[in-house]
């Protein structure tokens, strides 16, 4: 079957040493990755720091595996806010339909007219950058794209037969969108939630390098790659090793991505 | 044909407001008095008053909007809280900068990525083909900021063949104008190349799996007549609404490029202005960026019918 193609074995590999590393990040580091050494300062890869260390004399792969763990958290809070709230609205508009759908799309609309990062740029500036105001500022940026996937969906199963069958049979709305309607939205959900992961991840770290992200002194991909910038000439590894971290762990989610639209939405299979 | 134009700009409008009002909603968000957050810690009571009146803050929320968005048709943004400048020649001063950067780059990737894709679809799960979507999967997956940063160490640092961070505009000096555009263009070029490439050759199959290619096929053309000929131009369709996405969503998403070199574009001026707090800036950014975004859409909407004449005729 297509789970054993290469590239999905791989994304399914590197997903898994992300997560490993996240977990152990979590939990220890062979460093405390906040602890100031000035002796190491830019000490290169090698025995002591395997990665190396940066400016400060900090050990580069505990701050590599604590920001690990950071990245993991806040994509796993935003997926599961985002994909949460918006399936709840999807199904809502999808299935009630009336004012209720026509005002709630016409804020998704309004979201959904903003490009890209950029509605979470302007969230940023009302909520304020830190780790909860990027979660918020995703999750918001992220439902409505859910919601209006989800709600295409239940359009077209609010017609079926099943759907009608249900509603004859007496049963309340409720019953009948969780019972009948949702489990038919849980594959395209899974699809969308597994590349909204590598979204937020590259949404987060790209917010973070812009100093718009946790905060320094804790540690993420996207914040060491942006205070490597002045020593890129002296200190090459600061620049490379938290970049290749993050096209890593994308390349580990688009490949299992692939695999998973593959298994789930047959349509698709083969085309992209 | 007219009547989707007229059609299509009038569904515009609708998105245009709502744009409007949400940015208008967004900075109200923002806790504290606006009028105090513009004259910022200058402020005096009678500036306080002037400000309050000339923004209609003592007025109800409903008119006050209508003041603001009277305003901003009228080409006034406000004046920047940090420099005084006023606003709306700030975000075109520095759209320009970053319009050229996303545009070039953009045209380039297509130009490479849109024949790419088709060849890739044509010998599907042949070695060119695994080839391509491997390239274009690595490509996708690598951040630009990161692909900045590579290219800006290897030509800038090691090997000192380009400048490594600034900006030249085109009018002072034409020459080293390109020298500062290379490596942010290249960047973009890279990476959008990926996701244009796998669209073009997602839709290419689609179309190559169709009725009227076996046909083709089955009345002897030739398969490069089969392809360019009846494939591609279907195949078209998808790829160039997704260009008119990407070439929005890099408006928004340019900052980290510009950060990376230095370069004193849109985005830049966006993240700066969240930094200083300067609202009147990022008010007026996020609406003029919303509302280039909204009129790519419909350009490349209205420009769809030439690729697919079956939208349009109704």
């Amino acid at each position: 079957m297509r789970w054993t193609s290469p590239g999905a074995l791989l994304g399914a590999i590197l997903v898994a040493l992300v997560l490993a590393a996240a977990l152990t990040g979590a939990v220890w580091t062979p460093y405390d990755p906040l602890q100031i050494d000035f002796a190491a300062r830019f000490a290169p890869p090698g025995a002591r720091h395997l990665l190396g260390a940066d400016a400060f004399g900090r050990d580069v792969l505990s701050r590599l595996m604590a920001g690990a763990s950071t990245s993991v958290m806040i994509s796993l809070l935003t997926v599961t806010l985002a994909t949460g709230l918006g399936s709840g609205l999807g199904l809502l508009t999808g299935y009630v339909r009336g004012w209720t759908d026509r005002t709630i799309m016409a804020f998704i609309n309004a979201l959904l007219a903003f490009p890209g990062i950029l509605l979470a740029l302007g969230l940023l500036a009302v909520i304020g950058a830190n780790k909860y105001g990027i979660v918020a500022a995703l999750s918001i940026a992220y439902t409505p794209v859910v919601t209006r996937m989800v709600r295409g969906v239940v359009l077209s199963l609010r017609e079926r037969e099943f759907v009608e069958a249900s509603r004859i049979m007496g049963n309340s709305p409720i019953h009948t969108m969780l019972v009948h309607v949702l489990p038919n939205c849980v594959a395209p959900i899974t699809v969308l939630a597994t590349s909204m992961f590598g979204w937020v991840i590259l949404a987060e770290s790209a917010l973070s390098f812009l100093g718009l992200g946790v905060p320094p002194p804790a540690p993420t991909w996207g914040n060491m790659l942006a205070a490597a910038r002045p020593y890129l000439g002296q200190a090459a590894w600061l620049g490379i090793f938290p970049g290749l971290c993050i096209s890593l762990t994308l390349l580990g989610i688009n490949l299992l991505g692939d695999a998973v639209r593959d298994r789930l939405d047959p349509r698709m299979r083969g085309l992209s | 044909m007219l009547r989707f134009a007229l059609n299509r700009i009038l569904m515009a409008i609708p998105t245009l407001l709502i744009v409007a009002v949400s940015v208008f909603v967004l900075i109200r968000l923002i806790p504290g008095d606006p009028a105090q957050i513009m004259l910022g810690d200058l402020a005096t009571p009678a500036s306080l008053e002037a400000v309050r009146r000339s923004l209609g803050l003592d007025q109800n929320i409903v008119v006050q909007f209508v003041i603001w968005f009277s305003h901003a048709l009228r080409g006034d943004l406000g004046t920047s809280i940090s420099t005084g400048q006023p606003v709306f020649g700030l975000v075109l001063e520095r759209f320009f900068v970053s319009a050229q950067i996303v545009v070039l780059s953009v045209a380039a990737a297509s130009l490479f990525a849109v024949p790419a894709g088709m060849i890739a679809a044509w010998r599907q799960n042949g070695l060119a083909d695994l080839g391509l979507v491997a390239a274009a999967t690595l490509l996708l997956s690598i951040p630009s900021f990161w692909l900045g940063l590579l290219l800006l160490m290897l030509f800038g640092l090691k090997l000192q063949w380009l400048p490594v961070v600034g900006y030249v505009s085109f009018s002072t000096d034409p020459y080293h104008a390109l020298l500062y555009l290379i490596m942010p263009v290249l960047t973009l070029f890279l990476t959008e190349m990926g996701v244009i490439l796998r669209m073009a050759r997602a839709a290419t199959l689609e179309v190559m799996g169709l009725d009227y290619i076996t046909h083709a096929r089955a009345k002897g053309l030739s398969e490069s007549a089969v392809l360019w000929r009846h494939a591609c131009k279907n195949a078209f369709g998808p790829t160039w609404t997704l260009i008119g996405l990407v070439l929005g969503n890099l408006l928004g998403g340019i900052a980290v490029v510009e950060t990376v070199f230095t370069i004193p574009g849109l985005g830049r001026l966006v993240v700066d202005a969240i930094f200083a707090r300067d609202y009147p800036v990022i008010q007026g950014c996020l609406l003029f960026i919303a509302i280039v975004y909204v009129l790519i859409n419909l350009v490349v909407d209205l420009l769809y019918p030439i690729f697919d004449p079956r939208v349009g005729a109704e």
